[in-house]
């Protein structure tokens, strides 16, 4: 017997409303349904109105977007017909929602239980006390450590990892019939990841609840959907049962899709080119720390006793969790964070462990990359200035010969020369990212320090960006210190891997090396956590991830 | 939280100290001292000399400011130097009461009224409220203060023909509702002067806070809009809205001038000006510190809401 069709959209176009009154077509005649207990992914890269659709589901619409043909039936009832108040009476209740980022979707300023407990409370379905008792069985459920007492905690009082799993607890404290799952694990670390996919099937499953899950990730699609929906511009390009369209896709946007999941390359050793048998960077014993006298005595020491070598033209991949100190240790070597131990070297010259005491000339070898190239590009600024400023300050560039080499570094990254006056907001993310990149190339440095460049980009971007990153390494020879928390990326690109977990180098060694046993139980905890684009990989991956966890907890640190 | 709080406080005694010098230096660099000033066109070498010992004027500056002080945390303010024999605290006495009595009225009125008005403000953006609202603020901000003080007599003592257009009397053994009908043209005047600001203020804060996502995922929960704007957003907003109260409310103890003058009655503001005419500056000193006090001490009350509403300064990890 088929099953009850808990969500249907049938020819639901949405447009955007611009500024002067026209409309753009966001998404265009899309048609799926969602039965009782299933899971129905929306796949596709930014922009391709993947959340725009899954929005619809609780009958909202974006500021400046609206449904303008088809309909969306929640149990045969039209949500495009309901007023305000009668949408308010199925949001939280019939139809629950979990946003990407917890940190942002938590009210700061109200406790966890409040939150987690208000909408069901306000929709009369549970009394007060019956919701906290609910709520707590939930976060036992989820694996919440001290499930009777977190929700008294605010939300910066716990960790990301946590707050992600207290959003769920959010959403299925009004035991909704619907769950719209809006990335709700992208943010995350691996290691988390696989603790939170692991919570939501297990709840999805145990409560009979449907759901659509909204991602880029086709890894993370086939350990938890049924179903798969592939969006591309709005249109629906492929759609079917998840087994289906993952062994066989049909569209070839699927297959460019399927194409970006970097699989764990197997181990094995890499031809050694380009790199030189100097060190440009030689880091020794460096420890340093956060609050207090940063320079002698910090409160908080994150990085201990750390020792690298970074080869000229060598790529250095620096793996690890949030909180694992790889941030700290690119915050160090550009002198951001002075070191309060040890030495680091750079072309065999001692660097002053602060910034404001390295003369420009050293300056100009390192240089960062942010992950945000929202925030680490000026948004006022033309694309011809945020790259011309570089060369002024570093190399004394200004006028024509400016423009000349602004352009040639725009070559450089791929990038058409008519953006030369165009803005940050003009341009995509994946190109703004180029810029950023371009930006710290302009000053022809010996080391880039690239900070999870490609992590808030989606996954054919950023396999595009990688790709990018290794013809600029060929043809100019330039070292890199790549961080990154996605050990596929890492191990694609770099020649040796460092791993990091909690402030000192767990492992170091080539990508080979690291990659084939014996290794680091934390490296193995990690290797085992890289989801893999089949069906059924989250169950045969559990025991080998608990194996990998009891040994880390056994203290078996070498 | 104890931390910040000492550090607030120590941070407003500081700026406390440093108006204090700036005042101190500022009121010596006028010429002429005490001496010849209260001596006036009677001076001479001898008595003037005599008079500058009396005083300590011969002192170093820095001991000068030194005893300056030290008199004036005990409550010592000196005499006038223009009016006699009238100590600087009789002198204050008379007028505190009244910019007292008109700025707390003020205060107790006019904020919560403005800063409602600010929330209803950002719960219907773009409705017709909203906009009469918005060009009402506006208005009211671009208007100087006697020109709205002018409408105001205008409407109420001539169009609607109730009280005077100055305040007259006395205030002794008057409870509330008499103090207000006594100074409801200024109370009225200085409550539509912040009004504007507050307002707009408020609303702009709720605004913002609105756009975050929790209150995207508040409104996705089903929450009430009462209740997504006065418990989600408005306590996330608290910090910003303390903050223009404090401002205007040290503006209606200090700077309204042109009200006290225009209703004909005194306060420290006009007192202020008179000293400034009569050259008595030891008359300036102390209104300045007390004006600086006074601003200080609201912006601590504002400083202090801000980390009470704010969970991640009140309870740090």
């Amino acid at each position: 017997m088929e099953k009850k069709v808990v969500f249907e959209a049938s020819n639901l176009c949405i447009n955007a409303v611009r500024d002067d009154g026209s409309e753009l077509p966001i998404v265009k005649e899309v048609n799926f349904q969602v039965r009782e207990g299933e899971v129905v992914a929306l796949i596709g890269e930014s922009g391709s109105g993947k959340t725009t659709i899954a929005l619809s589901a609780l009958g909202y619409c974006k500021p400046g977007l609206k449904i303008s043909g088809g309909s969306t039936l929640l149990f045969d009832q039209d949500l495009s017909a309901m007023n305000i108040e009668e949408l308010r009476q199925i949001r939280g209740e019939k139809v629950a929602y979990l946003a990407q980022s917890a940190i942002a979707t938590f009210n700061p300023a109200l406790k966890i239980n409040e939150q987690v407990t208000e909408s069901a409370v306000i929709h009369g379905s549970k009394t007060q006390p019956e919701a906290d008792s609910f709520a707590k069985g939930l976060y036992g459920a989820l694996d919440l450590p001290d499930p009777d007492n977190i929700g008294t905690r605010y939300p910066h009082q716990v960790s990301g990892g946590q707050l992600q799993r207290l959003m769920a607890a959010m959403a299925l404290c009004g035991e909704p019939s619907l769950l719209v799952l809006d990335e709700p694990t992208t943010a995350l670390d691996v290691t988390t990841q696989i603790e939170v996919l692991k919570a939501f099937k297990k709840v999805i499953r145990e409560r009979g609840a449907a759901a659509i899950y909204v991602t880029h990730d086709l890894a993370v699609v086939a350990q938890i959907a049924d179903r798969i929906v592939v969006l591309y511009n709005g249109d629906v390009q492929e759609k079917g049962s998840a087994k289906a369209v993952i062994s066989e896709p049909r569209h070839p946007y699927t297959r460019r899709l399927m194409q970006a999941v970097r699989p764990l390359p197997a181990a094995g050793e890499k031809a050694k080119e380009n790199i030189l048998p100097d060190n440009v960077i030689e880091i020794n014993g460096v420890s340093a720390g956060y609050g207090g006298d940063v320079m002698s005595n910090p409160k908080e020491v994150i990085l201990k006793d750390i020792n690298l070598q970074l080869a000229r033209g060598e790529v250095l991949g620096i793996i690890g969790e949030s909180g694992s100190g790889k941030s700290t240790l690119a915050r160090v070597i550009a002198g951001l964070l002075p070191s309060f131990e040890g030495d680091i070297l750079l072309d065999n010259q001692k660097l002053q462990p602060r910034l404001e005491d390295r003369p420009r000339s050293e300056l100009r070898k390192i240089q960062f990359v942010y992950q945000m190239a929202d925030t680490a590009i000026n948004p006022k600024q033309t694309i011809g200035n945020i790259l011309g400023r570089p060369l002024e300050f570093y190399l004394d560039m200004y006028g024509s010969k400016r423009k000349d080499r602004v352009l040639e570094l725009l070559e450089m990254v791929e990038l058409p020369k008519e953006f030369y006056t165009r803005f940050p907001h003009e341009l995509s993310g994946g190109q703004k990212q180029r810029i950023n990149l371009a930006r710290a190339l302009a000053a022809e440095p010996e080391v880039l320090l690239c900070d999870e460049v490609t992590s808030a980009l989606d996954s054919i971007v950023g396999a595009n960006v990688i790709e990018l990153l290794r013809g600029l390494r060929k043809n100019l020879g330039v070292s890199f210190v790549f961080i990154s928390h996605d050990l596929s990326t890492v191990s694609a690109f770099a020649d040796t891997i460092a791993v990091m977990y909690k402030g000192i180098i767990a492992e170091t060694g080539t990508v080979h090396k690291v990659l084939s046993p014996p290794s680091h139980p934390y490296t193995d905890l990690l290797i085992s956590s890289v989801p893999e684009l089949r069906v059924g990989w989250l169950e045969e991956a559990d025991k080998n991830i608990q194996e990998a966890k009891n040994k880390l907890e056994q203290g078996n640190l070498t | 939280m104890f931390p910040i709080l000492i550090k607030k406080i120590g941070a407003g005694l500081l700026t406390t100290l440093g108006v204090s010098i700036v005042i101190f230096i500022g009121t010596n660099l006028l010429p002429g001292d005490a001496a010849q000033i209260r001596l006036g066109q009677a001076s001479t070498e001898d008595s003037l000399k005599a008079l500058r010992e009396e005083l300590g004027l011969n002192l170093p500056l820095y001991q000068q400011y030194f005893r300056w002080l030290f008199n004036f945390v005990q409550g010592d303010f000196g005499t006038s130097l223009a009016s006699g024999n009238v100590t600087i605290a009789q002198l204050i006495s008379d007028r505190y009461e009244n910019t007292l009595i008109v700025s707390s009225l003020t205060a107790m009125i006019g904020v919560p009224i403005s800063v409602g008005l600010g929330i209803i403000a950002a719960m219907f953006p773009g409705t017709l409220y909203d906009r009469i609202l918005t060009l009402g603020s506006v208005t009211l901000v671009a208007a100087p203060e006697f020109f709205t003080a002018t409408l105001m007599v205008l409407f109420v003592v001539f169009f609607l023909g109730i009280g005077n257009a100055v305040v007259v009397g006395s205030i002794e053994d008057k409870n509330l509702v008499e103090l207000i009908t006594h100074f409801i043209l200024p109370i009225t005047t200085l409550c539509l002067v912040i009004a504007a600001q507050l307002i707009r203020m408020t609303r702009a804060a709720v605004l913002n806070v609105m756009s975050s996502p929790y209150i995207e995922m508040a409104i996705l929960k089903g929450i009430p809009r009462r209740r997504v704007v006065m418990r989600h957003a408005l306590l996330n907003a608290i910090g910003p809205i303390v903050n223009v109260i404090a401002i205007n409310l040290a503006y209606v103890v200090t700077g309204v001038i042109v009200i006290e003058v225009y209703f004909g009655y005194s306060g420290l503001a006009t007192l202020i000006v008179q000293g400034v005419q009569t050259r008595d500056y030891i008359l300036i000193q102390t209104l300045g510190m007390i004006f600086c006090a006074t601003y200080v001490i609201l912006m601590l009350i504002a400083d202090l809401s801000s980390i009470l509403s704010n969970p991640r300064l009140r309870h740090p990890k």
